[in-house]
């Protein structure tokens, strides 16, 4: 888009504004605008974040990598890759690291993905 | 774990720093301030808005006339270091430490950003380091080194962004990192990554970040280095601070760890000042809560190391009338092909320099209420709320975006279609963003978003990793260390290359650009014809020096046709052996007492000036002065001239008082007037029958002891030299020439 500079024109509404007032119209407006991002941020996961959680939980960023790998491919993402992993370690009675060097090195997926099987659907979409 | 710890005298040993990486852990985490003193004196000056002073530290070329003070300024002042070795880079840490920098920013290899993933071992790097958890964590612990040489805590920094920006926050909370670039737009923008997912992402990165209570430092500054008419996008540049301080402040950052990094955005020629001042009030106006990072502008750096020093001065005058809590560094290595050099610390010095010269400014001046001043920051916050409001009419920062709204060249509302426009499902990384399920639980902490730990009994005041025993946060006995994965490439590779060279245990030296023993120099010369010419003959001389790979790295036209300054870059094809170099002796030095009891035994008369057409004092009054140490304080009795004193009337007064010695002070040394001059003294002295009676001492600092005795001088003192000096030579040579 091309424009010429209309500011004196555009800017009218704002002149009756004293400088205090400009600048909570300028946060407010920010706000308006950031807090959509964040709702996208507290209702939606990447890869990236969930090999972040795998980091945390004490595993090295080869075995992260290959755990959201295999949680990507069987749809398990949605659920937390770190939830795939604790889930697996719970019903099978195995130390938490256990289950994810499983997962990892391909083992143990069905059993993980039978684990979610009748999880219920999102309730909110990104 | 490894007790190796740095010795002031020695070069640290980066082999023992290496060392059992695998169990160190950092010993504080978040950011750290400078910490003010009030009614602060140093030497025989009070400063103002000074800091701590150090325990350690090289202090500006003229401190020795000052008891060697070296003040620290208020802002924490940054460098960037990152050679692609990050083994040599722990060297230069340590030099900018010693040099004022408490901010040492690590920039990445070129396309970690699109690395998937964290880098582990120690690749070389290109442009940058690619940075991993070894390498993080061996400058970490060489830093812990270098903090407690110097006395002030050293943040170290790096960034957050691509697309494993969350993996990287991880690593950075759990390795002590102190300060990061994090900011989703630059990911946008600068490097196509999906735009949803830079932001879901950068969610996550942020609850680290605010965890780990580091600085955080955005991107905004990009949009003034890529703009074409970079003072253009001053609104837009408000509009992107305010995105992600606003962004951050609601994942959980501390305001004040949330800084701007703002560059006055235009430079000289333009009256940058004028253009600058008012966006800068604008700027700590609308953003008062949040920290300011002065970014130094780089837009229109070439390769003029003087032009670039003048540039950052300029921007720190800006800062000291406005506000700055971090103070960036800034030299033109890119434009020069010169990845690091010592400008870098030149850099450090220069920020020293000028902060501290201009300590107390704001005690003195202030900024105008009313006038172009205020009416043209008023303008400026005009224009970025109308920015937002139409960013909000097109349905808010994604639509923007896709519209190319950022990076325009017109100043909103002119617009001039020339933006960076990416789309919603376009850009690295698309369509990897996944819908949270019902039951999406991660049992850690620094989590952002919704958690859904109550079906495993915890309520929200629970910590989410007590589920697990706690994580790698809170038991850091957790976090898996990965030493290398590249047999072919690594430190351990690298270092071998250049074992004879590194460390205490060097046997060889070479002069260093980039990294260990690269053999590099850099020769500045004047070249009297155009520019053309000029190159050429100055390629041709670098192959005649037999230097390899001959580079030009600036050429600055002095005349058209009259002269060109070229500076060039090569290599040595030669190490030098340590052991095969004649290191001059420390010169002997008598005791305060010894010299003292010498003269009180047979007191001595000088007389003494500075030579030629040459007013500079300072000098020889440091060599006779009482208050500076000099040598009357030995009782010596001194006649001083004044400047601008022939050599005839130097030993005229030497003859009529009857004195044992003249110190003759000859400073300027074009065409080796200061050698004509001593010789001149020595020859009038000889003529009128009095050399044999008299010592004659030659000072100054280009005088060379060998060439000033070569000119009839009986000694001559160079740079550095103190009044002791001067004392213990006469009372020595005196004695052995029994006058």
């Amino acid at each position: 888009m091309k424009r010429t500079d209309d500011y004196l024109k555009r800017r009218e509404h704002l002149a009756k504004l004293d400088d205090g007032q400009l600048e909570e119209r300028f946060w407010n407006l920010v706000g308006q605008l950031v807090d959509p991002l964040l709702q996208l941020g507290r209702e939606n996961t990447t890869p990236a974040i969930e090999r972040s959680v795998l980091l945390r939980m004490g595993f090295s960023s080869l075995e992260a990598r290959d755990i959201v790998q295999g949680c990507l491919e069987r749809g398990l993402l949605g659920h937390g890759a770190g939830h795939v992993v604790y889930k697996l370690a719970k019903h099978e009675n195995i130390e938490l690291r256990t289950a994810g060097l499983s997962l990892a090195g391909g083992d143990n997926w069905d059993k993980a993905a039978a684990l979610f099987a009748d999880s219920s659907p999102a309730q909110n979409g990104g | 774990m490894s007790d190796y710890k740095l010795d002031p005298q020695k070069k640290i040993d980066v082999a023992a720093v290496l060392d059992d990486l695998a169990h160190y852990r950092p010993r504080r985490r978040g950011w750290t301030w400078r910490e003010p003193v009030s009614d602060l004196h140093m030497g025989p000056f009070a400063y103002h808005d000074c800091t701590k002073p150090l325990k350690n530290s090289v202090p500006l070329p003229p401190a020795h006339y000052f008891e060697n003070i070296d003040p620290q300024p208020g802002p924490v002042i940054t460098t960037e270091i990152a050679s692609g070795r990050f083994e040599d880079d722990i060297r230069r840490m340590r030099l900018a430490a010693h040099h004022g920098a408490d901010h040492i920013m690590v920039i990445r290899t070129a396309g970690q950003s699109h690395f998937d993933g964290l880098i582990e071992g120690t690749p070389q790097g290109m442009g940058g380091v690619p940075i991993t958890r070894k390498q993080v964590r061996a400058q970490r612990k060489a830093l812990d080194m270098i903090e407690d040489e110097v006395g002030r805590p050293i943040n170290y920094h790096s960034y957050v962004s691509g697309v494993a920006g969350p993996d990287i926050a991880v690593m950075f909370a759990e390795e002590g990192v102190n300060g990061v670039h994090q900011d989703p737009q630059y990911n946008v923008i600068y490097r196509n990554i999906n735009m949803v997912r830079s932001f879901v992402d950068a969610c996550e990165s942020k609850k680290l970040i605010a965890w780990a209570d580091m600085a955080q430092i955005d991107g905004a500054h990009n949009a003034n280095a890529t703009a074409r008419e970079a003072w253009k996008v001053m609104p837009e540049l408000m509009v992107q601070h305010a995105i992600n301080a606003l962004f951050s402040a609601k994942v959980g950052i501390n305001k004040r760890n949330i800084c701007l990094s703002t560059v006055p955005p235009t430079a000289t020629p333009a009256p940058c000042v004028y253009m600058d001042l008012p966006y800068a009030v604008a700027l700590r106006d609308l953003f008062r809560e949040y920290r300011m990072r002065a970014q130094m502008n780089t837009k229109y750096i070439e390769s003029s190391t003087r032009e670039a020093t003048v540039t950052h001065v300029l921007n720190m005058f800006i800062s000291k009338l406005t506000s700055a809590d971090i103070q960036s560094t800034i030299t033109p290595d890119e434009g020069r092909n010169v990845p690091w050099h010592i400008y870098n610390i030149e850099a450090c010095d220069t920020a020293k320099q000028t902060l501290v010269g201009l300590d107390g400014l704001m005690e003195m001046v202030e900024l105008k209420k009313d006038g172009y001043l205020r009416e043209k920051a008023r303008e400026l916050k005009e224009r970025a709320v109308l920015f937002l409001e139409e960013m909000i009419e097109l349905g808010g920062y994604f639509n923007a975006v896709e519209a190319g709204f950022f990076v325009d060249s017109g100043c909103y509302p002119e617009r001039n279609g020339d933006g960076i426009a990416r789309t919603i499902n376009g850009g690295i990384g698309a369509g990897t963003v996944i819908p949270r399920e019902a039951d999406y639980m991660a049992p850690v902490t620094a989590h952002f978003g919704r958690n859904n730990v109550a079906q495993y009994g915890l309520d929200e005041n629970d910590s989410p990793s007590s589920l697990i025993g706690g994580c790698t946060l809170e038991a850091p006995e957790k976090i898996v260390y990965i030493d290398e994965l590249d047999d072919s490439d690594n430190v351990y590779l690298r270092m071998n290359e250049v074992k004879d060279f590194a460390g205490p245990q060097a046997t060889k030296i070479k002069p260093e650009m980039e990294w260990l023993a690269d053999g590099t120099i850099m020769i500045t010369s004047f070249f009297p014809t155009d520019a053309k010419t000029a190159e050429a003959a100055a390629l041709e001389m670098a192959r005649r020096l037999n230097l390899q790979e001959p580079t030009v790295i600036s050429r600055e036209v002095m005349h058209p046709v009259e002269g060109t300054r070229i500076e060039l870059k090569g290599k040595v094809p030669f190490a030098i052996d340590i052991d095969s170099l004649v290191i001059p002796e420390e010169p002997e030095v008598l005791s305060d007492d010894e010299i003292r009891a010498a003269i009180e035994a047979q007191p001595m008369k000088v007389v003494c000036g500075t030579v030629g057409q040459d007013e500079h004092s300072v000098g020889l009054r440091e060599i006779i002065d009482i208050k500076h140490g000099g040598i009357e304080k030995y009782g010596i009795e001194v006649h001083y001239l004044g400047t601008s004193v022939s050599p005839e009337k130097l030993v005229n007064a030497a003859i009529e008082l009857d004195a044992n010695a003249i110190l003759a002070s000859a400073v300027i040394s074009h065409d080796d007037i200061h050698y004509k001059n001593i010789a001149a003294i020595d020859r009038l002295a000889t003529e009128m029958g009095v050399r044999d009676k008299l010592i004659f001492v030659a000072g100054g600092t280009q005088v060379d002891s060998a060439q000033a005795k070569a000119n009839g001088a009986d000694e001559g003192f160079g740079r550095g030299t103190k009044g002791s000096h001067v004392a213990t030579f006469l009372v020595k040579n005196r004695a052995a020439r029994h006058l």
